[in-house]
């Protein structure tokens, strides 16, 4: 059945009420049953819920072949707990059939392809998936298609119980001896613990991973004890160096700061940009470097940002500290600056992956976003946008939180280059529709402007503001005359992953590629 | 094949950037930042070795990469090289709209590069006179050449200094005042106004120094430079910015230049446009006003 981006969804999917994507909110209004976990008591007072070993953690939670074990992405690519808890499950306690139910996964994450290969592992639903296992899903490794949902869909999905987690796994820079977690104090600090914060109110049982015992009580908890099971203490749970940068440098290159200036051009152009505005944005070259921009403008105009959301990083800790931003909220931190400043520089808050952008809740933070600025792999002339697959079909990125502020805010805006390299960022049709055009309003190249016809307001605060803008089928021609037309990719019809829509329904399915053969 | 329209003379030349013409990451696009010029140097940023290497990229940049209303003007090896003539043929045969002399101290400096592009021109059944020239005065000597220099051939639009050789030659360095070079600004700005072709400033190195190049660049305005080289697109949006006529400015070249068109249809040639007296001579400037103005995107009209 088509959807409302034009994309095949199989019938095979469509089963248990699953629908195909039909629009923005379009399930606005119907009610969500939400699942409860069945939780063991512990009445006796315990001293220490400490555990020898993983493997002793996985025991006392009951660990079962065919189990669901969730696991969250603070730790980025230096994150070690994925593999040492598979590890423990598959090579020690012998366990097969197993689901991992991540926030995100990443190259990290490679020896978890060797288990799907040798059908250990049989699901994987995550936002993100790289490296090697993005390589062996889209070689139709897995039994089942992965599930690959945003950051608001996941928490959605937990909440509603499409996900039930058996065991949730808190990779935890600080822990105290009955499992009051903190993301700062350690030495393997990631700050915001915000995706794991689901995990643990809904599933049946919580292990907290530690490489850092802290005295009781850890407060304030980012996940709490009254949650925990059991604690490990391990030597490590990740390599600091790959889980914050040491800085989010502002990029200095020339293209990525023309389209920065563009971007907040464009932002200033609107009326939405006025004292107390809301903002978010990613931490890619061009966006990154709206902040800097923006700051001209506000200082221009003499007015102040209301609160920033998102994936954190030190310039917008900069422009807390100056007095520029009421608030910052932080589901998740990617330098040093940010890790070091949430929960100690004052209005620098913590929140949930659900709080943030879960469109089944009664109000996530992105619903009152103003502006959001995000990348893309692709664009179409639909203005559908593409995070996920390459050009090659694989599997190589994260919808993230994309689609939830791209849905949620007032102005969307993705910045990106007309081409990288011999590819056409802005083409035809885009290779797997991560986030439907219909929630996406401004594309910034470095080749010109384009608005979403279904914002004439937008275009006309451009032109008043003498912006310069083309079609976006303009764009994509300009990309084909530098680049040349791409020839369609060649699908099986396996399907490998699918794409879920925020709200739940299916936006697109990926399926195998077919093994490329030299003509003749 | 890109076709290019025939270069303008005279024409908007607030920005002209410098990039390596080895390098096609910087040469494949540069017209996306908006500077007016574009220069595509073969000379000093080009290593001895790797001048064909050079030519070959830059002769194919300009054949496929379309520049549309940007500028393309080729830095070439200064005439005590083996490079020159070579490069002459490749700008040329590519059909850039210009040619920069470097080290340029004589007026018969202009006459061998101009009679070259001749021999280029018919060569590569390129029009006759199509090319463009500018000098880069780099010494002494060529300062006080710069008259003969900027009146030597009727393909010369401009004249530039490249300080960074010139304050060598000068036993100086940069200061904050610019006072390191204000003569030689000075009498070069005079020689090109006399002679009627346009005068630019030289790069402002330190990228860091925002500062130092805003200052710099107003005194350029000051003084009455058309316009800036530049090593970086991130100059371009301050450049354009002091070069950009004030709304007074564009409000009385309008009025002249309407007041102008009344009066003369009526045979009068002396008038009075907010009680100043208006003749012939205040009327290029109120064109040039109004044409920088469009480009500046601040004004629209068919005045000009």
């Amino acid at each position: 059945m088509k959807n409302a981006v034009g994309r095949e969804i199989p019938d095979f999917l469509l089963t248990n009420g699953k629908e195909v994507y039909q629009g923005k909110n379009y399930m606005d209004g119907k009610y969500i049953q939400k699942a409860s976990p069945r939780t063991k008591r512990y009445e006796t007072p315990q001293e220490s819920k400490l555990v020898e070993s993983l493997a002793d953690a996985l025991r006392a939670c009951g660990a079962k072949s065919g189990m669901t074990f969730s696991f969250h992405h603070h730790l980025r690519d230096g994150d070690f707990v994925v593999n040492m808890v598979m590890k423990a499950a598959i090579e020690e306690l012998g366990l097969d059939n197993l689901t991992i139910a991540a926030s995100s996964l990443g190259s990290a994450h490679d020896p978890i392809a060797d288990y799907i290969e040798q059908g250990k592992v049989v699901g994987i639903q995550t936002s993100g998936i790289r490296g090697r296992m993005g390589e062996v899903v889209s070689a139709g490794k897995l039994p089942t298609p992965a599930i690959i949902r945003s950051h608001g869909g996941r928490p959605r999905a937990i909440e509603g119980g499409e996900v039930h987690i058996d065991i949730a796994f808190i990779a935890a820079p600080t822990s105290d001896c009955v499992g009051n977690c903190r993301g700062i104090g350690g030495k393997s600090d990631c700050g915001s613990m915000g995706y794991a914060m689901t995990d643990a109110k809904y599933a049946d049982h919580v292990v907290v991973v530690t490489d850092c015992l802290v005295d009781f009580p850890n407060m304030p908890a980012s996940v709490e004890a009254i949650d925990v099971d059991a604690v490990v203490v391990v030597d490590s749970i990740g390599n600091p160096k790959k889980i914050a940068s040491a800085a989010a440098r502002i990029s200095q290159n020339p293209r990525d700061l023309m389209m920065a200036e563009n971007v907040a051009k464009v932002i200033a152009s609107t009326p939405y940009f006025k004292d107390g505005f809301s903002f978010q944005t990613g931490v890619g070259g061009p966006s990154l470097a709206a902040n800097l921009f923006l700051e001209q403008y506000m200082d221009e105009r003499d007015i102040k940002m209301g609160w920033a959301i998102g994936g954190i990083c030190g310039p917008m800790v900069e422009l807390l500290k100056k007095g520029k931003v009421g608030k910052v909220i932080d589901v998740q931190d990617f330098d040093l600056d940010a890790v070091r400043s949430i929960n100690q520089t004052p209005n620098h808050f913590e929140m949930s992956a659900s709080q943030y952008a879960n469109p089944a809740n009664k109000g996530a933070f992105v619903n009152k976003l103003d502006f959001v600025v995000l990348a893309a792999l692709e664009i179409d002339t639909g203005f559908n946008v593409n995070v996920l697959t390459g050009s090659d079909g694989v599997l190589r990125g994260a919808p993230g939180g994309h689609p939830d502020t791209a849905a949620g805010s007032k102005v969307c805006i993705i910045v990106t280059p007309l081409v990288r390299g011999r590819m056409a960022t802005v083409c035809e049709h885009v290779v797997t529709v991560t986030t439907p055009g219909d929630c996406v309003d401004v594309l910034v190249t470095d080749y010109g402007i384009a608005v979403n016809p279904l914002r004439p307001d937008l275009v006309e605060c451009l032109d008043s503001a003498g912006i310069p803008h083309v079609s976006i089928e303009a764009l994509k021609d300009k990309a084909y005359s530098l680049v040349g037309t791409p020839d369609d990719l060649q699908w099986e019809d396996k399907v490998v992953a699918v794409l879920e829509a925020r709200d739940g329904t299916i936006l697109d399915v990926v399926r195998k590629i077919k093994p490329y053969q030299l003509d003749g | 094949m890109i076709p290019r329209p025939r270069p303008e003379r005279f024409r908007l030349r607030r920005t002209m950037m410098f990039m390596n013409a080895q390098k096609p990451g910087l040469i494949k696009d540069a017209y996306i930042y908006g500077c007016d010029s574009i220069m595509l140097d073969l000379e000093d940023a080009v290593a001895e070795n790797q001048k064909d290497a050079a030519r070959f990229s830059l002769y194919h940049a300009l054949k496929t990469v379309d520049y549309g209303d940007t500028e393309v003007i080729v830095r070439i090896n200064g005439l005590d090289t083996p490079h020159w003539r070579e490069d002459v043929r490749v700008c040329v045969a590519g059909g850039a709209d210009g040619i920069r002399i470097a080290k340029c101290e004589s007026a018969q400096d202009v006459l061998t590069v101009e009679k070259a592009t001749e021999e280029a021109e018919r060569e590569f059944g390129v029009e006759v006179g199509r090319t463009l020239l500018m000098a880069a005065l780099e010494s002494p000597k060529g300062i006080l050449n710069a008259y003969e220099i900027c009146a030597a051939s009727e393909r010369m639009f401009g004249v530039a200094i490249s300080g960074g050789d010139f304050r060598k030659c000068m036993q100086t360095t940069p200061q904050r005042d610019g006072v390191d070079m204000l003569a030689a600004r000075g009498q070069m700005l005079i020689a090109a106004r006399a002679a009627g072709v346009q005068c630019f400033d030289t790069v402002f190195t330190n990228l860091d120094d925002t500062e130092g190049f805003e200052a710099e660049v107003l005194q350029n305005k000051a003084m009455g430079f058309d316009g800036k080289s530049l090593i970086n697109p991130k100059q371009i949006r301050f450049v354009h910015q002091v070069f950009a006529p004030t709304e007074k400015e564009i409000t009385q070249a309008e009025k002249i230049l309407t007041a102008y068109r009344e009066q003369s249809a009526a045979g009068v040639g002396v008038f009075t446009v907010d009680g100043k007296m208006i003749d012939i001579a205040f009327i290029p400037g109120a064109e040039r006003t109004l044409k920088l103005a469009r480009a500046c995107g601040m004004w629209e009209g068919d005045l000009v």
